[in-house]
């Protein structure tokens, strides 16, 4: 898609830092500075030491400080110079420290003895463990080609990794972040917008003045940004307006709280653009500016009526008019937020098309309280030699099956390929960062593709599920004991942070950038590793953007200059679409086969005695990495299944009860705890995701609740851009007999 | 509908407050038998009855001094922080009543010993003379004699309704918030020691009277019951609803059959029968009053911890 | 005199419990047990519901019962701010205190003495916030002086409808609600 390619051209222009002494000044008006520039760094031995690093319990990057007492770490708090965090971390990096003191990790690297998840595994040295891995690959390489070794790395950890597998010849990288997650967003943007919505998201939240939430659960979802504005729009007295078929905590913050049927939204923002079209309210002018095929679209919603939309989503046709008319009254400043997991349903490109089309019509394109224009710092990529060419190309989408699927790679067509061998065989998996039966859907099909493998490499910082099918287990240290790369995300304010060590590991745990050096070593790579240690790249990386390594351990983080975010009269916005504007219509869609203009598909509906299986967040913990974390685990150590009061009442089941679900493939979960509550639709229930773990090495976790994971055994994917729908499973009750 | 969830899980706190176990209603149960008996001993002093050969107050100090002893150590035994017992002693904090209660234990102790002077066993009189003669001081001033009586009655009647204060003055428990608590566990602690002294007491007259002094004190616990009950009911919400633990809720069965029912109104009617001749004087029915005065104690301090003033559950 | 006190804006609280895990890091909590937590009150029937999420503390109350029942004065009222503090040294575990507060604020800490919400007085002396309130991603808590007219938590409460948990209970508690 060559918008796709334009727009990474860009990307890459990011603003410079000037000299130095500006940035430091500057980095020091910011509340709170001097704190930070106060910090000494050294004589662990005494007193109170503070040492800044940036998060890693989850992909937001929060910059942080720790505290070590007496040497000890004590406790973790916001870096008050980050624009991410503000100087305040979500729970989870509060609770952070627990990772380095969890009694469950990995200690020694671990070679499998029995079968492939068995979970039988004997010490070894990482020498050994090298050895291992070398030979393998080097056979891989030999027989197969690079290519058939996959890398599926999630997280900034799995940078250097990243570039080892580049450099052993393999373009086949990917994580579950896409396919599983925002995948569907960002090309239905793409398609519409010619750009991306990105992470951190380019929403301007804290300044919408209405707010819509379609499902995001902000404040269970706990993207700290996103939250902290979401506050401030409340405290502003935004009007919100949330759409979920449960009563999360944002429904309870809500002046319209729409319960939606599941899997019916794109039926909702149909009629909304409806209403809005027929009734004018749209922004006239910017939609003459920027708009093109506005008149195909509006002759393809004229159908989709309120009372049309009552029938699919049992949202009262006047409720549906009001909520309408609340957004027009604040464009531009209303934002309807895209969204981040959009993998549900198989049609979520053009359901997020949809969004990113009723966006278009509050004309809040770069404007302030609705998608503003992220930018960020220009730090030069570390001077490697050329990387090898792979002539086979990548294997996640063989012939363009999905033909829009761009910009990351397919970890679930990965997958299919080592499944079927199409387009050719994958043979060994090097697995960062990632509990791939957790995270993808289906977790059969990805034992029976591992079962395929002649290597299986996890690198872990706990015995994981994946771990236990691991071939070799190599035990990390957690990010409060390493350096990672540094980041330097496209944001509101441009910054480059650093993640640096706080404290040591407590055994033979290694950092990735270490083991991607060793492991280069033994494959004959050196030549992609010129540096010495990870300091000598970062240092060499930071002195190329006029900045050093030195400074930014000490501050953590170093913001650019300032750059405008919003468009006005002599910054119009640009579309890096075919045709230059926003497309209502899409050609690029209609030569490929799918609707040029989003239409409505009905759900599959839950079968007689089914409820449709719906999951999400918990404030405090991350998918499946944190459940073994003392502070997390302690205030949350199985998840509950959200029932209908009046469902339970006529099931007889009790509130607090534990029941096991089964699921329309006959596939029956582990116990878990019933929450009878009023604050969910009687179609359907609900559970928070990462619970329920199956690896019996990781006692603490072990049959913790249930697994959404385990009970989603379909999936529907989305034809545009290989996206896995996962809310399409259904699930009833069982009782312990 | 209102759906209430907290993630508070301390321990002994949640889900409903526990801190208390068995050993405060054994303490509170044998602080009120201590009473009782104090104040039947004293009274027979005050009444000069020490000239009876078989008084009963020459043996209900020993008793009590033991009982009291017991109570004091089991209330040790609850303490978390045992090293630091003696705090309770550095200080006299007004307005708690734990701290009156660990004083007056301390001044109760001499008493009960001067009541022992009175006839005090003879391995001391042997190896100290001087206690001989200071009991001959004694016996010839009646004067002192009343006001030991007196002063042990004071001080019985003080232990007493101090049990019963040291739960209401914790306004936190809507159970327990009720004037009239003392009273209460005054009364039961009386017909609990009252029992006891008829079943023990050597001499007949004693057995007597205490029989029918127990029918008596039984009676009016029954009314206290009802009071306390009542003004609960007539009180605010929660206080109502804490009442309801006790009618129909969680310790119905303990209140209805073990306190009221066994304690109170079935040994009742077996003392009438007894003391109008229509049957003999057994042990059962005073055993039941002091198992009923022990039940009392466990089910109060128990449903008390139940009750709170959320109107939860 | 002061009397320090928190006003938590509800409408803005989400109930990520932040707060919760800030104060066991800050304070060395003892793993189990949480000084402050948080409390969810769902009304109404699907799909109308009023929901309330607050975080609940030692509320420093000014009439503390678990100070006038305490027989040895380790419950004490400190000098700053009214501020409800327990002498480890000087509580022998007798759990009156416990039995005493309407609010469940106390636990009996491992060591024996028993443990609560201090106000985090250890910062606030130093003219930091507590950690709780200085680690609430949504800004919602504030603490401050209750007798300073022109403190910002006596601006909310002047600005905006709130209340207090239990005032019925009669310790006059010192953290307030904003609705
Ligand atoms: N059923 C279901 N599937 C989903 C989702 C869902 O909600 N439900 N969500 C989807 C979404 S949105 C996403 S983004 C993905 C996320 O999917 P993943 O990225 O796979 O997230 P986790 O399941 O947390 O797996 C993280 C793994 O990394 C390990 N780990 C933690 N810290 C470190 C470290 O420092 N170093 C190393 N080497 N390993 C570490 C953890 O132990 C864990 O095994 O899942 C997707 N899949
Ligand atoms: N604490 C915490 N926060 C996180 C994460 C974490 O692991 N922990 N992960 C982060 C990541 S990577 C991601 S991708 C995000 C994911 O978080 P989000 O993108 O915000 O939420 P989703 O996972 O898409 O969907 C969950 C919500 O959608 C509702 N829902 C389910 N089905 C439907 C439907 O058919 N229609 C509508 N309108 N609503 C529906 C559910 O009730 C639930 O409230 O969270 C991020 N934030
Ligand atoms: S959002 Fe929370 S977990 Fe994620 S990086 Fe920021 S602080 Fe860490
Ligand atoms: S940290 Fe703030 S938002 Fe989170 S629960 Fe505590 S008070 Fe509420
Ligand atoms: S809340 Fe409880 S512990 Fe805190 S001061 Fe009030 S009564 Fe005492
Ligand atoms: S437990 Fe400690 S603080 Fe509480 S009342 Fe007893 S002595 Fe006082
Ligand atoms: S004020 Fe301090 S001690 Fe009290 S709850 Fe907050 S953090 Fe914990
Ligand atoms: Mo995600």
């Amino acid at each position: 898609m060559n918008s796709l390619s334009r727009r990474r051209f860009l990307k890459i222009t990011g603003t410079t830092f000037g000299s130095v002494v500006a940035v430091s000044t500057l980095s020091s008006v910011v509340k709170g500075a001097k704190k930070v520039d106060e910090k000494v760094i050294g004589n662990a031995s005494k007193g109170i030491q503070k040492i800044p690093t940036y998060c890693d319990v989850c992909f937001w990057k929060c910059g942080a400080i720790a505290y070590l007492k007496d040497g000890k770490l004590w406790k973790i708090e916001g870096n008050p110079d980050d624009p991410l965090s503000n100087g305040r971390l979500c729970p989870r990096g509060t609770g952070g420290i627990g990772a380095h003191f969890d009694d469950q990790r990995l200690k020694t690297p671990l070679l499998r003895k029995g079968k492939r998840g068995e979970e039988k595994f004997v010490e070894v040295t990482w020498d050994e463990a090298f050895e291992y891995i070398a030979k393998k690959m080097k056979k891989i390489k030999a027989d197969y080609g690079p290519e058939s070794m996959a890398l599926f790395s999630h997280g900034v950890g799995g940078a250097f990794l990243k570039h080892l597998m580049k450099a052993y010849g393999t373009p086949n990288l990917t994580a579950p972040s896409f396919a599983q997650c925002r995948g569907p967003r960002e090309i239905g943007f793409e398609l519409t917008y010619g750009d991306v919505v990105g992470s951190p998201e380019r929403t301007d939240i804290k300044n919408s003045k209405c707010l819509v939430l379609i499902g995001s659960h902000l404040g269970e979802n706990m993207h700290n940004t996103q939250v902290q504005e979401f506050a401030e729009a409340i405290e502003k007295g935004a009007s919100i307006i949330t759409v979920d078929p449960r009563f999360s905590v944002a429904a309870g913050k809500s002046k319209f709280y729409l319960p939606i049927k599941p899997g019916t939204d794109m039926a909702l923002l149909l009629a909304w653009m409806n209403v809005i079209v027929n009734e004018k309210l749209y922004d006239d002018e910017f939609i003459n500016k920027y708009a093109f095929g506005f008149e195909q679209f509006k002759y393809e919603i004229s159908e989709y009526t309120p009372e049309w939309a009552y029938i699919e989503t049992t949202i009262d046709p006047e409720l549906i008019r009001e909520t309408a008319r609340e957004m027009a009254r604040y464009k531009p400043a209303t934002l309807i937020h895209p969204g981040r997991r959009t993998t549900w349903y198989g049609d979520d490109t053009q359901r997020s098309r949809a969004i990113a089309l009723l966006n278009a019509l509050m004309g809040n394109w770069g404007k302030k309280g609705g998608f503003y224009n992220p930018y960020n710092v220009n730090v030069p990529g570390y001077p490697y030699p050329e990387y090898p060419k792979s002539e086979k190309g990548a294997a996640d989408n063989p012939h363009h099956k999905y033909p829009f699927a761009e910009g990351e790679k397919l970890s679930t067509g990965l997958r299919d390929a080592t499944l079927t061998e199409n387009p050719y065989p994958i043979k060994g998996w090097f697995v960062y960062a990632t509990n791939l039966t957790q995270s993808l859907p289906n977790t059969q099909e990805t034992i029976d593709a591992i079962q395929k493998l002649d290597l299986m490499v996890v690198v872990d910082v706990v015995p994981s599920e994946i771990a236990g099918w691991a071939d070799v287990v190599l035990p990390e240290t957690v990010y409060l004991e390493r350096y990672d790369d540094l980041n330097t995300a496209m944001f509101r304010e441009s910054f480059v942070s650093l993640r640096q060590p706080v404290v040591d590991a407590p055994n033979d745990q290694k950092p990735n950038w270490w083991i991607a050096k060793q492991l280069a070593n033994k494959l004959g790579l050196q030549k992609y590793f010129p540096w010495k240690n990870v300091e000598e790249y970062l240092d060499t990386r930071l002195k190329s953007a006029g900045l050093s390594l030195a400074e930014l351990k000490k501050k953590g983080v170093i913001k650019g200059q300032p750059e405008p975010i919003y468009n006005d009269a002599n910054n119009e916005p640009e579309f890096y679409t075919p045709s230059g504007k926003i497309e209502f219509y899409s050609h690029q869609l209609k030569e490929a086969g799918f609707d040029p203009v989003p239409k409505y598909i009905k759900p599959e509906q839950p079968p007689a005695g089914y409820f449709r299986l719906l999951f999400g967040r918990a404030p405090i913990h991350s998918f499946s990495k944190t459940q073994s974390n003392k502070y997390l685990s302690d205030l949350m150590d199985e998840n509950e299944l959200w029932l209908n009061a009046d469902v339970a009442k006529r099931y007889g089941v009790k509130n607090g009860e534990y029941v096991k679900l089964k699921n329309q493939d006959g596939v029956v979960s582990s116990k878990i705890k019933v929450k009878a509550t009023e604050r969910i639709r009687t179609d359907c229930v609900y559970m928070v995701h990462g619970f329920g773990q199956r690896s019996k090495m990781y006692r603490k976790t072990f049959n913790k609740g249930a697994s959404d994971s385990q009970l989603i055994t379909k999936y529907k994917t989305d034809p545009i851009m290989g996206g896995t729908g996962m809310n399409v499973n259904f699930v009833t009750f069982e009782w312990e007999t | 509908m209102n759906e209430i969830t907290t993630t508070r899980h301390n321990h002994l706190i949640d889900p409903v407050l526990h801190a208390w176990s068995w050993e405060i209603p054994i303490y509170l149960f044998l602080g009120g038998m201590v009473a009782g008996m104090m104040l039947i001993s004293g009274y027979f002093l005050f009444k000069g009855r020490h000239k009876e050969e078989n008084c009963s107050c020459y043996y209900l100090p020993y008793i009590s001094i033991v009982l009291l002893s017991i109570g004091m150590f089991v209330l040790f035994l609850d303490l978390e922080h045992k090293l630091y017992v003696w705090r309770l002693y550095t200080t006299f904090q007004i307005t708690s009543a734990m701290s009156w209660g660990s004083w007056i234990l301390v001044l109760v102790y001499p008493i009960l010993f001067a009541s022992v002077l009175l006839r005090p066993p003879k391995f001391i009189t042997d190896k100290f003379p001087i206690v001989e003669k200071w009991r001959n001081d004694f016996l010839e001033k009646p004067s002192w004699i009343k006001y030991l009586g007196v002063l042990t009655m004071f001080f019985g009647a003080g232990i007493g309704l101090y049990t019963g204060v040291l739960l209401s003055s914790l306004g936190a428990r809507p159970l327990w918030s009720s004037s009239i608590l003392w009273l209460l566990f005054l009364i039961s602690g009386l017909s609990g020691a009252a029992a006891f002294v008829h079943v023990i007491a050597k001499d007949a007259y004693e057995r007597m009277l205490l029989a029918k002094a127990d029918n008596a004190f039984l009676i009016i616990e029954l009314f206290v019951i009802a009071l306390f009950i009542i003004g609960l009911k007539t009180a605010t919400e929660v206080q109502a609803s804490a009442a309801d633990l006790l009618l129909v809720g969680k310790f119905a069965s303990s209140f209805w059959v073990f306190v009221i029912g066994l304690g109170i109104v079935i040994p009742l009617f077996i003392q009438l029968l007894a003391v109008n001749h229509k049957i003999h004087h057994t042990p059962l029915a005073p055993l039941m009053v002091i198992l009923g005065g022990l039940i009392l104690r466990f089910v109060i301090v128990s449903a008390g911890q139940h009750s709170h003033w959320f109107a939860l559950n | 005199m002061a009397r320090y006190g928190m006003v938590i804006d509800t409408t803005k609280c989400v109930g990520c419990q932040d707060c919760v895990i800030a104060c066991q890091t800050e304070n060395n909590v003892p793993d189990g047990f949480c000084r402050d937590w948080i409390t969810t009150e769902a009304k109404g029937k699907f799909p109308t519901i009023e929901m309330e999420i607050r975080t609940e503390r030692c509320n420093h109350c000014t009439d503390a019962p678990c100070v006038s029942c305490c027989p040895t004065g380790a419950s004490h009222y400190h000098d700053i701010g009214g501020v409800i503090l327990v002498n480890h040294d000087e509580c022998i575990g007798c759990k009156a205190c416990i039995a005493s507060c309407p609010y469940d604020a106390r636990y009996v800490h491992p060591e024996g003495y028993v443990d609560k919400c201090t106000f985090c007085i250890h910062r606030v002396e130093k003219g930091e916030d507590p950690a709780c309130v200085s680690v609430c991603p949504t800004h919602c808590m504030h603490f401050g002086d209750l007798d300073d007219p022109n403190s910002k938590v006596n601006k909310l409460l002047n600005s905006r409808n709130h209340h207090s948990l239990l005032p019925e209970a009669g310790t006059k508690p010192n953290i307030y609600y904003l609705k």
